[in-house]
């Protein structure tokens, strides 16, 4: 190789590396942007997994449910780990009334009062079928819940098809009805 | 000695070997929703919950090893503080093995460059000036 050649492609080395990491950083913050990028996002690995081993107390007049009962199930559910004290929740009311005409969501009050749970859904509407209590959050540990709230996909048989960590935004429901079909 | 997070002292387990796994244990878990402080530093809501997973399954007899399990799987690789090694994190485990390879090569390049420069002998004309320079 000329050494003039070499040269120069030494030299152009570094100018690469900061044009790709640029473009790099680029599209993270355009990601961050749009919010199809999320540095804070908690994947856990439940995908394609069964359900966790769980009982839940009613919140009245709902009954409880169960793994069992989840897992009997012959149509899709969704199951939302929602609180009356959570801000984001409150976000998600809207999409979650629209979507309860597409799919039976349950809901379970994670660390919260019957009381407050009542008054919340009062004001806010309920899109729940069933809503049951998780009052010291272990249930939500066993989910591997981060926070609320958060939505799980349960298809019939007790298989988790899609968890979603943050308040369900119209983007995102497009994506859930979707792998309903 | 390392100062802890945990909000009360309740939450201590009254057996001190136990107690000192649970915070060894802790110690590599992270807590998720603060990025990268550990379970046993923080004071999230979410890490207290998982400290006490942690106590709770030492009690029930679980090894350290059983207790990291039951973390990893439900949730995730990312729950450890030290990442395994796998596939995906190959790069960052070999990282320094590598930059100490290419600098390795730079260095030698470089270096058996310079000796050949050196080495190299004074042309006729440069011969001559250097032997007028001389003479001055």
């Amino acid at each position: 190789m000329q050494d003039i050649t070499r040269r120069r492609l030494l030299w152009s080395i570094p100018f690469a590396t900061a044009a790709v990491a640029g473009g790099g950083f680029l599209a993270m913050l355009s990601g961050l942007r749009k919010g199809n990028f999320d540095p804070r996002e908690i994947n856990i690995p439940v995908i394609n997994k069964p359900i966790p081993p769980f009982s839940l107390i009613g919140q009245p007049p709902s009954a409880g449910f169960n793994q069992q009962e989840l897992q009997r199930q012959t149509k899709p559910i969704l199951i939302n780990f929602f609180a009356s004290w959570c801000i984001p929740c409150l976000t998600e009311m809207g999409v979650l009334q629209q979507l309860s005409s597409h799919i039976d969501i349950w809901g379970i009050a994670y660390k919260d009062k019957p009381d407050a749970v009542s008054g919340f859904l009062e004001r806010n509407g309920n899109p729940y079928q069933k809503i049951g209590q998780d009052p010291e959050g272990n249930i939500g540990i066993e989910w591997g819940l981060s926070g609320v709230p958060e939505s799980f996909l349960i298809m019939p048989g007790g298989i988790i098809k899609w968890h979603y960590p943050k308040p369900l935004s119209v983007a995102s429901t497009q994506i859930l009805l979707s792998l309903l079909q | 000695m390392l100062a802890f997070g945990i909000d009360s002292p309740d939450e201590m387990l009254k057996n001190t070997q136990q107690e000192q796994r649970a915070q060894h244990l802790g110690s590599q878990l992270r807590c998720l929703v603060c990025q990268n402080e550990s379970i046993e530093d923080s004071s999230a809501d979410l890490a207290k919950d998982l400290r006490k997973v942690v106590r709770q399954r030492i009690v029930a007899g679980d090894t350290d090893s059983q207790v990291m399990e039951w973390m990893v799987d439900h949730y995730g690789n990312f729950i450890r503080l030290k990442p395994p090694f796998t596939f995906t994190t190959a790069l960052l485990w070999f990282m320094p093995v590598l930059a100490l390879g290419i600098g390795c090569i730079i260095a030698f390049v470089t270096l058996r460059k310079r000796k050949h420069i050196e080495a190299e002998a004074l042309s006729k004309e440069e011969q001559k000036r250097l032997s007028e320079l001389m003479k001055e």
